[in-house]
């Protein structure tokens, strides 16, 4: 793109370029010392940021509306205006999401993937969510979220993107794979090739295949049959509830599936089998194929069962950092990160000083001085007043 | 429950501390603890509200603070109060309890203990290791808690006497002077290195991040801002330093009021080697000491006007401090424990009878148990 086209800011949203490169200058970090130019801007304006990222929703579309009977949740997708810090992002990429839930004032970072297609700097884009049962964060957005709210933002992010691009043609074939929810960055990728004109002829397929547990579940579905009927090289496969991912069939679509260049992202049980479709051959140690490009968000950590009374607590506590584990003993876990030799910043000792806080990534864990459980992914804890409550991982 | 045995003379003292049984602190450390319980329970939207609001009272303050030096002459002294308002509303009500994790629960990053920094030179990573960990852990010990006297004056019988402390008075106006200097060379322990406990390499670490916020605090307040007034420098450099003295005089006032008013105690590192949760909550209540006044008065110390309450609840958020407190003194009452508090004026004077009568040798015992004759309290619990 050339220098002299600014970004588009649509709604007017944030400061200009020349007001942007000011905001970002030493100068008003040395004036804004200690605090930073964004704790000034945002008590007056919170779409006004020099570094950090924010978007107002824009608007709330609900997918599909899910079912209590088969255990399907509902879906929404959430266009937001981001503020002129956005740096955009590439197809496939995800990006954190912050957001205060209601009646607690915290702030719960969760990562959603873009489900729109690539987007420029400052540029709208949309996340397109699942409602999932356990996720209060995923329930908020999807039920909850109404127009001219604020989110927190992190920049775009990850490495599952896609490669191809009108721009540096290639003569790939592509090949998605996706599953549920996992459809979303693919929809963002096959949404920018169709945008940016890519020709899928002339030998440059692409073949989308998806699963999903029925039609009415389908989300995109509109979308997909219309880029199925048009003419554009794009081959949509959609599989409903027992058909399940097989090698047999892929090698009927895709002969060379193994040297295709793929995106799967889906739920663990179709992650498995695609990946043994993937594998080589035992005698050469079984490898992946380097085509294959998997998205994977934090794998979750089975929260084992409160023990009763007098029942063992059971679990595994994984120093995430270290690498170091050791059964969950249901002392602190600042005393068993010391007995397995790790050498935590700890003060107090009572949980009043914080210098041992750190993040637990994943799993549960039981507050000493009040009881009280806990298993919210990546939350800050005092180690120190702070032990296992089945398996969790500590960011140690 | 009876009162009557709570501090019954005729009791054998050797079985009691602080004028209260083993039985007795256990029990206060479990009521204090469901009082904790119970406010951690109701922390939410109000409390970042609060927060919030007092965060934009304070940019506003500081961004009018900055622009009034643009007005020659007349903007000079509103500049200054604003900006000096600005500056104890950063260090103490938000800056000092947003880095004893106070707001830690609403998962901000621009309220989180570990990436909050204050407008002082001291650096917050620095000061939260002598603070939150050391003072407040052990505070009121005598030779474990380097805020008794700060390492340079002596505040405590227990201190022993050397004609250095002759200088008493005039350390602690230098202190006063100067307090966010004090503050930030805190950390490196000077009196520990003289005494031999500690190595001038120790400090080696500190070094980096002190001079580097050292310089950013000084670049700002003494280059850049006057600078950007253009032909009114002098003026602007003249009145940043005037609001950063301001500031360094009053944090210094409410703090020594916190655990140097007659009537605090202290404790030996003896006593308190093996100490229950009870017992530390008993020593909290019995080194602290509050200020009476005003909701100014208490926003403008950053409720550390309620020292005591601030002490056994270090990580709830301050605003709660003054609902904590009529339940606190009730149990103080109930006890038979003293609540330390009186109006600013008081505290001060007294704090500054206890600096001129330590500068010379002596100085009466520690205070004695509850109910004993050295037991001052200048609350009336009856008010």
């Amino acid at each position: 793109m050339s220098a002299l086209i600014s970004p588009p800011a649509p709604g007017g949203s944030g400061p200009g370029p020349v007001v942007g490169r000011l905001l970002r200058s030493r100068l008003a970090a040395a004036l804004a010392t200690p605090h930073g130019v964004d704790r000034y801007l945002e008590r007056f304006n919170p779409m006004w940021a020099a570094h950090e990222v924010r978007a107002r929703v824009v608007s709330v579309h609900r997918e599909t509306s899910g079912d209590a009977a088969t255990g399907s949740a509902p879906v929404a997708t959430l266009t937001l205006q981001p503020t002129s810090t956005w740096r955009g992002h590439r197809a496939g990429q995800h990006v954190l999401v912050g957001v205060e839930l209601p009646g607690t004032a915290k702030r719960h970072t969760r990562a959603f993937s873009i489900s729109s297609a690539a987007s420029a700097p400052g540029e709208r884009f949309t996340l397109t969510i699942r409602a999932h049962d356990e996720g209060q964060v995923s329930s908020y957005l999807v039920r909850e979220a109404r127009p001219g709210q604020l989110l927190h933002l992190s920049q775009a992010q990850g490495a599952f993107t896609l490669i191809e691009s009108p721009a540096t043609p290639t003569i790939s074939r592509l090949l998605f794979i996706t599953g549920g929810s996992g459809i979303t960055p693919a929809m963002s990728m096959v949404r920018t090739l169709l945008r940016d004109g890519y020709d899928g002829h002339a030998g440059r397929k692409v073949t989308f295949l998806h699963f999903a547990r029925g039609p009415e579940d389908q989300i995109f579905a509109d979308e997909l049959a219309a880029i199925a009927e048009a003419d554009n090289g794009v081959d949509v496969h959609l599989r409903y509830g027992d058909q399940r991912f097989s090698e047999f069939e892929l090698r009927r679509l895709v002969p060379d599936y193994r040297d295709t260049d793929t995106w799967l992202c889906g739920p663990a049980g179709l992650v498995e089998l695609v990946k043994d479709a993937y594998a080589g051959p035992e005698s050469s140690g079984g490898a992946l194929s380097p085509r294959l490009r998997m998205e994977f968000f934090k794998p979750a950590v089975a929260r084992a069962a409160q023990p009763a009374d007098g029942e063992e607590l059971t679990g595994e506590v994984t120093f995430a950092r270290s690498g170091a584990s050791a059964p969950a003993s249901g002392t602190s876990l600042l005393q068993q990160a010391e007995e397995l030799g790790l050498k935590p910043d700890f003060g107090c000792r009572m949980g009043i000083c914080f210098s041992c806080t750190r993040t637990k990534t994943a799993g549960a864990v039981r507050n000493v001085l009040t009881g009280e459980e806990s298993s919210l992914p990546d939350e800050e804890i005092r180690i120190c007043v702070t032990a296992a409550a089945g398996d969790c991982h500590i960011d140690l | 429950m009876s009162i009557d045995t709570l501090s019954d003379p005729a009791a054998p003292a050797d079985e009691k501390y602080h004028g209260l049984t083993a039985e007795q602190i256990d029990r206060l450390g479990a009521e204090l603890d469901t009082l904790r319980q119970r406010v951690l329970a109701d922390l939410g939207e109000e409390d970042a509200a609060y927060l919030r609001k007092v965060v934009t009272t304070q940019r506003k303050m500081e961004i009018a603070g900055r622009a009034l030096f643009y007005l020659p002459v007349v903007g000079w002294l509103p500049a200054v109060a604003c900006l000096s308002v600005s500056k104890i509303l950063d260090n103490m009500e938000i800056g000092h309890n947003v880095m004893h994790g106070q707001y830690d629960f609403l998962g901000d990053p621009a309220f989180n203990s570990r990436m909050f920094d204050w407008d002082t030179v001291c650096p917050g990573e620095q000061w939260k290791y002598s603070h939150n960990y050391i003072h407040h852990t052990f505070t009121n010990i005598v030779g474990k808690d380097r805020d008794v006297g700060y390492g340079i004056l002596r505040m405590d019988p227990e201190q022993k006497w050397h004609p250095y402390y002759l200088g008493n008075p005039l350390y602690a106006f230098l202190l006063m002077t100067f307090f966010e200097w004090g503050v930030a060379l805190h950390d490196l322990e000077v009196e520990n290195i003289v005494s031999g406990k500690r190595k001038l390499a120790d400090n080696k670490p500190l070094y980096p991040g002190l001079m580097r916020k050292i310089r950013r605090q000084a670049v700002k307040d003494y280059l850049l801002f006057p600078a950007l007034t253009g032909p009114l420098f002098p003026l602007t450099f003249a009145g940043n330093a005037v609001a950063n003295l301001v500031r360094n005089v009053w944090a210094f006032n409410i703090i020594f009021c916190g655990h140097f008013p007659a009537g605090v105690a202290s404790f030996s590192e003896e006593e308190t080697a093996d100490e229950t949760r009870g017992q530390w909550y008993l020593r909290q209540m019995l080194g602290s000491a509050n200020i009476t006044g005003s909701r100014l008065m208490h926003l403008m110390s950053g409720n550390l006007s309620h020292q005591i309450e601030h002490h056994l609840f270090p990580d709830l958020p301050a605003r709660r401090y003054p609902e904590l407190a009529v339940e606190v003194r009730e149990i103080c009452q109930r006890y038979g424990l003293p609540y330390n508090t009186g109006r600013l004026h008081q505290q001060l004077w007294s704090v500054f009878k206890k600096i001129c009568r330590y500068s010379l040798p002596g100085g009466e015992a520690k205070v004695a148990p509850v109910g004993g004759p050295g037991a001052v309290t200048e609350d009336s619990l009856a008010a």
